[in-house]
């Protein structure tokens, strides 16, 4: 093989490392301007009366997405009960008896059902629960985000169980606890923190979902009393907002914006935080 | 030995209810691949292949078909994916192997914590700064010095397939550049350093050692982010103008599967019109299955080929 000269090598090498450095700028700048303007304009708007009241029609000062922080918080609360158990059992079940083909075929369903479009999870539950119900939601809604939730918990469940060395369960299996309590107190315990993480995780996934919220919980103007109704959501009232043509709308929309991306990015850290103080 | 067939009850029980929840996953799966297809039966006993043919979206009369729809999520996410993948690739590369370690860790949390901005307040953004900003400053330029080519003809409108392809593009690229670095981080430290041995260059090292054994993850990466693209809704519907109209402009509003959806579904006036809807969400489904299998097979491959479980 014939080389080529060396200023010619070093030049290429130059010329790739500049590239690659002016990707790296391409990629930070969009996301840092966004940032940048979602701070400026949600610092604007953010007020008290953002976190105390309700929506007000336009034009009527003093207008806040109480509701909407509310309906989110609950229906995040009723997506955990659901799905939960589903993602930490069935991760239990991979770790502890999965192996062979079922294993395989039950993970890449989970790998495979978190690519789904979640507007298509909302037309699902749509005909599950809303049709059958006779009307949109909280419930509706809650069974939705919970199904976006179950294949995340099961996956980061399963990594930290396997994490777990094998001598903590056979210590326990020897001393005579029966497989079940070790999995449980033992297995699942060592795993905790991790297990925290995955569905600290989860919530930052679900919390800015809206388009599978679009035809379960629909959204609501005003405070809803029951769960078998229409109930508000943080993300659905900046989308319904942002679209509006009226300029206070758009202020309690980034206001919303705002107030979202920092529970996110609390939520993002808290868990990257968690994972790594297991680690060291 | 009564306690030791407890414990064997109990084992069993516990076992049961494992894999119970466990084979749900699969249940799910299925049952949300049979509704969609139970749901947009009568559309396609109605429409048949004149869905994905036709294009003609007219829900008075009761005409229902696809074609602008399907153009528009194809043009808009393979356009995001091809600016978005030599961006996410080289950002990945610097992580990896350019940056000092603090300066790359810095980085990758940066990219990783955009990756969770969700998709309505990529669309916030999108309709309130950057398509003013196109329709003020980017779309004239282009229809001044470019508008003999019939991609940038037109009037600027603002909201437009470029503007779908540039949000798409901004959202899809943290997914891909994540994946990619933990692809990248894998390629044995051997391999690097016996490149360098022999006196390869960084850029040489990169492409004989690093490249090489990273295709298949990066291909799933990028796999995964058009999956991603395709199934994109809030951010889309916001900025792409929901015209049902095939055009070869790109400055011109398009519509795309997702958002057709979003904005019909919960008023479809008719059952057939719920229904064509249905059927946009099922060629959606089928769509991302096969896409995001694929990617998982080639990502499954590379956790493989390194010993280590499952990615």
């Amino acid at each position: 093989m014939k080389l080529k000269s060396l200023a010619l090598r070093k030049s290429f090498n130059l010329g790739a490392t500049l590239l690659m450095a002016t990707a790296t700028i391409l990629v930070l700048l969009p996301l840092g301007i966004i940032f940048s303007h979602i701070l400026k304009m949600g610092l604007q708007s953010v007020n008290l009366a953002f976190f105390t009241n309700i929506p007000q029609p336009t034009g009527v000062p003093g207008g806040g997405m109480a509701n909407g922080l509310a309906g989110s918080a609950i229906m995040i609360l009723m997506a955990l009960l659901l799905g939960l158990p589903v993602g930490i059992f069935g991760a239990i079940y991979l770790t502890e008896y999965g192996k062979g083909r079922l294993a395989t075929v039950i993970r890449f369903s989970a790998d495979i059902l978190a690519g789904i479009p979640s507007i298509i999870t909302g037309m699902v539950v749509y005909t599950l629960l809303v049709v059958p119900m006779h009307g949109f939601s909280a419930l509706a809604g809650a069974f939705a985000l919970a199904l976006i939730m179950i294949p995340i918990v099961l996956r980061t469940t399963e990594e930290q169980l396997k994490l777990v060395p094998v001598s903590l369960r056979e210590a326990s299996l020897a001393l005579g606890v029966p497989m079940w309590r070790t999995s449980l107190k033992v297995t699942l315990r060592s795993a905790m923190t991790g297990i925290v993480t995955g569905v600290l995780l989860a919530i930052a996934r679900v919390a800015g979902e809206t388009a599978p919220l679009l035809f379960t919980a629909l959204g609501n103007q005003f405070w809803s009393r029951k769960l078998t109704e229409p109930m508000a959501a943080l993300p659905l009232q900046i989308f319904n907002f942002a679209i509006s043509p009226y300029e206070d709308w758009h202020q309690l929309a980034w206001a919303g914006a705002l107030v979202l991306v920092v529970l996110m990015f609390t939520l993002s850290l808290a868990a990257r935080w968690l994972g790594r103080s297991r680690h060291s | 030995m009564v306690n030791s067939d407890k414990h064997r009850n109990g084992d069993a029980l516990f076992k049961g209810i494992a894999q119970f929840f466990a084979l749900s996953i699969i249940a799910i799966l299925l049952l949300m691949t049979y509704r969609m297809v139970a749901e947009s039966m009568p559309s396609i006993r109605a429409f048949g292949v004149s869905f994905i043919s036709g294009s003609n979206w007219d829900a008075v009369q009761g005409q229902f078909a696809a074609l602008p729809y399907l153009y528009g999520s194809v043009v808009s996410s393979l356009l995001a994916l091809l600016l978005a993948a030599p961006l996410s690739l080289g950002c990945a590369l610097f992580i990896t192997e350019l940056a000092p370690k603090r300066l790359g860790v810095a980085i990758a949390t940066l990219v990783e914590l955009l990756a969770a901005i969700p998709s309505v307040i990529y669309g916030l953004w999108g309709i309130m700064v950057m398509v003013p900003w196109l329709q003020s400053t980017v779309q004239p330029f282009l229809i001044e010095h470019f508008g003999f080519i019939p991609l940038f003809s037109g009037a600027p409108y603002g909201v437009s397939m470029l503007a779908a392809v540039f949000i798409l593009m901004i959202m899809i690229i943290p997914i891909i550049t994540s994946i990619t670095k933990e692809v990248l981080l894998a390629v044995p430290q051997s391999q690097k350093e016996a490149a360098l041995a022999l006196g390869a260059t960084r850029w040489e090292m990169i492409r004989i050692a690093v490249l090489p054994y990273g295709r298949s993850g990066m291909l799933g990466a990028v796999i995964l982010g058009l999956g991603r693209a395709i199934g994109e809704t809030m951010a889309v519907t916001m900025v792409i103008g929901n015209t049902p109209q095939i055009s070869l402009s790109l400055l011109a509003p398009a519509y795309t599967m997702p958002s057709v959806i979003a904005n019909e579904f919960a008023e479809a006036s008719s059952k057939l019109h719920s229904a064509a809807l249905m059927e946009i969400g099922l060629i959606l489904l089928v769509v991302t299955l096969i896409v995001n299998s694929l990617a998982r097979l080639l990502l499954w491959s590379v956790s493989r080929k390194l010993g280590g479980g499952a990615k």
